[in-house]
């Protein structure tokens, strides 16, 4: 079992916690991802780590409450466990100097991109940050992103908070920016907005770098549920990603695959919302 | 009571093995096969002709003295019938349930020139089945040696090789990816086949007796590598199986609806996708399913989608559907277990064979909608000995199909030989470790099953996972030249 340190609402449905799992930090690196399952009913959820305390053992991850296991988890306590926890999953970010590079981070993919932007702070380079949500409420870490990079910037869809603009639209300006040379971008968030920076950087010529969430079950190469077609075949994302050549994923196979059990998603939500209800009727009738 | 003359034994029929119906059986996850009754088991017992020279005994991996156990099953002594089992198996109601015992056993047994073979398989389970409720044999270790010997994989490999080293008191650490031990034979091999209670009854109790540690969730080559695994241990096994998946190149393999077995099954198996929602992992067979390939994992997936398709026709109502066996070579070079195909048969699977699937199509939603296949026929034989299929020009035809499960084989996890300097690799994918002493070109670093011969049986995984147990326990005794 795998111990809760620590749980932060970033808002009304995006979690922080910090889990024990002394076997995972000991060897995490920006870029790589963990499985997680809470029970023994429990689904295999991978969640990319957005950080790491080595000498404390732990791992933070950041999630959305958007299906049953999110939910569940996000209503779990400091001090309560969880019965699986394993990784470091997935190839770690290439971090060297590479120059100028872009980190942009959508929604909860603000998480996983922040470790990268500091491993590439860190190696020397210079580190534009552009980061974006929904609406203000959804946006976190603004302080940590504008800690590790050198040019932070802030959208919102609604224009609730920063810039009202999608990421794309600053990332694009940077790009026709003659009097900037940006070697490297990085870009990690819901498939659709990766799937934007891909198709605005593909002119310049730019590599980018997206990080791909996919269905998966056991996350070490065993399934192939979350096999993601490359201009030259087939990879599977556990083993060969998370991380790809954004300007060579085939998008529309990549976003219909995402949405293969939605049905069976929403069912069980319906199902966890049903027995939660009954079991408060049950402790409130016992009263 | 006289003792029985041959001729008389022969005379007694082979005795069935009682079954779920079919028809019944295809609505549920409950074992197939029920085993023995005490009275049956003792017929059948009844039939060995307890040869000299006991064929059957060559024909296992793991050389169990089936002469011996078979005797004092029909004399009715259990205890020594359990011990006799014990000395060369130590998950005799696992293979009772999964060995391929016409090829083996009771393919060599000499009642079964004549007539039919002693239901050795069978005999194995019973004895199996009583250990497990009554557990008459307890597994004993030597005094603590003060060694350490790490086991990668708990699969049939890993297990059999612990147990074996744990034994002569070594301190056994056994290293698992996924959260539960038992590899294979619990994400899988199914429920009705093999009960996932037996798998854990059987682990548990070496574990509890012999004081191994299990450790889930590690992921060798990510989590812990082969090299930091030598810094701490003694001697290191190998037995991580063959894991992944191999799909065929063809269009359209990447459609929504297209899955390897091994998502299939560990969505079922290791899940329990069959109990959604009330379990998280959902699976989805549509109402018509194909299954490439015809080995046991493609009865497996065959019979596990033909159980879905029945639970979910019974919550939704309608037809539940129609599951295809689709392969390319003919009904005698099916290479999966004659018992299987026999179930999968009675339970309603339909066998397209001499047919091979050239494309894979998908409707405007990324769905698979069917899957365009050509006939085969047979012709020269080719290196297997087996006679090769050749496509029959102009006999394209297309199923309707909307699930397509590949069960073409797998290979082992790549992972492994990451940081694992030394280890050396075929150009299958697999580890290059000798036949007799599962020694790999890395000093102290053992392998063995699937991980070394490819995706192979679960028996001959432990014959390899006991051979490399004996060498270890040498080595570690330095009563063997080091590398």
């Amino acid at each position: 079992m795998y111990k809760i340190l620590e749980k932060q609402t970033l808002s009304d449905v995006t979690k922080l916690m910090v889990i024990h799992a002394p076997h995972v930090a000991q060897k995490a690196r920006a870029g790589q991802f963990i499985i997680i399952r809470i029970d023994e009913n429990g689904e295999r959820v991978p969640l990319t780590i957005a950080d790491f305390d080595r000498k404390a053992g732990a791992i933070t991850i950041i999630f959305q409450e958007v299906g049953k296991s999110t939910m569940q988890l996000g209503a779990l306590k400091v001090g309560d466990a969880v019965s699986t926890f394993v990784g470091p999953l997935g190839h770690p970010t290439e971090v060297t100097d590479f120059g100028s590079v872009i980190c942009v981070g959508g929604g909860v993919g603000i998480a996983p991109i922040y470790p990268i932007a500091r491993a590439l702070k860190e190696a020397g380079n210079t580190v534009i940050s552009i980061i974006g949500a929904r609406n203000k409420d959804l946006l976190f870490w603004e302080d940590k992103m504008r800690a590790v990079s050198d040019e932070l910037h802030i959208c919102t869809d609604d224009g609730s908070y920063g810039r009202k603009a999608l990421v794309t639209d600053p990332l694009k300006e940077i790009l026709e920016d003659k009097t900037r040379s940006i070697a490297k971008i990085w870009a990690i968030g819901p498939a659709i907005m990766m799937k934007f920076v891909s198709s605005a950087t593909k002119p310049f010529n730019v590599p980018t770098i997206v990080s791909l969430n996919t269905v998966m079950i056991d996350g070490t190469g065993m399934c192939g549920g979350c096999r993601v077609l490359l201009e030259d075949g087939a990879r599977f994302v556990c083993v060969d990603g998370p991380e790809f050549d954004g300007h060579k994923v085939d998008w529309t196979n990549l976003l219909s695959r995402l949405q293969f059990y939605r049905d069976e998603e929403k069912a069980a939500v319906e199902h966890y919302k049903h027995t939660c209800n009954l079991d408060k009727a049950m402790a409130e009738g016992g009263k | 009571m006289a003792e029985m003359k041959p001729q008389d034994r022969m005379k007694i029929p082979r005795q069935p093995m009682p079954n779920q119906d079919g028809t019944v059986r295809r609505g549920n996850f409950e074992e197939v096969a029920l085993g023995y009754a005490e009275e049956t088991a003792r017929k059948e017992a009844e039939r060995c002709l307890q040869c000299k020279k006991p064929a059957c005994v060559e024909g296992c991996p793991v050389g169990v003295l089936i002469p011996d156990f078979i005797k004092a099953l029909r004399e009715g002594d259990m205890a020594k019938a359990v011990e006799a089992m014990k000395m060369k198996n130590n998950l005799p109601a696992i293979c009772g349930r999964v060995c391929p015992q016409e090829s083996q056993c009771e393919g060599r047994c000499i009642v079964g020139k004549k007539g039919e073979p002693v239901a050795i398989g069978r005999l194995e389970r019973f004895v199996g089945d009583f250990e497990l409720a009554n557990r008459t044999c307890p597994l004993e270790k030597a005094p603590a040696t003060g060694k350490k010997v790490a086991v990668v994989g708990s699969g049939p490999a890993g297990l059999t090789c612990a147990v074996d080293v744990a034994r002569e008191g070594h301190k056994v650490t056994l290293f698992e990816s996924l959260h539960g031990p038992g590899g294979v034979l619990v994400y899988g091999i199914p429920e009705f086949r093999l009960p996932k209670g037996v798998v854990l009854g059987e682990i548990n109790y070496a574990v509890q007796c012999l004081g191994i540690d299990i450790r889930t969730d590690h992921v060798i080559g990510r989590t812990i590598t082969l090299d930091e695994l030598l810094t701490d241990y003694d001697a290191v096994f190998l037995g991580t199986g063959a894991g992944l998946p191999s799909f065929i190149r063809i269009p359209g393999i990447n459609l929504n609806g297209v899955m390897s077995a091994n998502e299939f099954l560990t969505r079922v198996n290791l899940m329990k996708a069959y109990l959604f929602p009330d379990y998280d992992t959902p699976v989805k067979a549509g109402k018509k399913v194909a299954v490439v390939g015809a080995g046991n994992v493609a009865m497996d997936a065959a019979r596990c989608s033909a159980r879905i398709q029945s639970l979910q026709a019974k919550q939704s109502g309608g037809d539940p559907g129609e599951v295809h066996i689709v392969y390319r070579r003919s009904k005698e070079e099916i290479p999966a277990r004659a018992e299987e195909v026999h179930h999968a048969e009675e339970e309603g699977i339909i066998f397209d064979l001499l047919t091979n699937p050239v494309e894979i199509i998908g409707g405007s939603n990324g769905r698979v909608t069917g899957m365009r296949c050509i006939r085969m026929q047979l012709g020269e034989p080719d290196a297997s000995g087996r006679r090769k299929p050749v496509p029959i020009p102009g006999s394209e035809f297309e199923m309707a199909v909307d699930t397509v499960i590949m069960a073409l084989g797998t290979s082992p996890n790549p992972l492994v030989f990451v940081d694992a300097e030394g280890l050396e690799r075929t150009r299958h994918g697999t580890a290059v470790a000798d036949t007799a002493t599962g020694r790999t070109k890395k000093q102290r670093v053992w392998a063995g099953g699937d991980v070394v011969t490819g995706a192979a049986t679960v028996i001959s995984a432990m014959g390899a996972g006991k051979r490399a147990a004996a060498d270890i326990n040498k080595f570690l005794k330095g009563e063997t030249a080091p590398w």
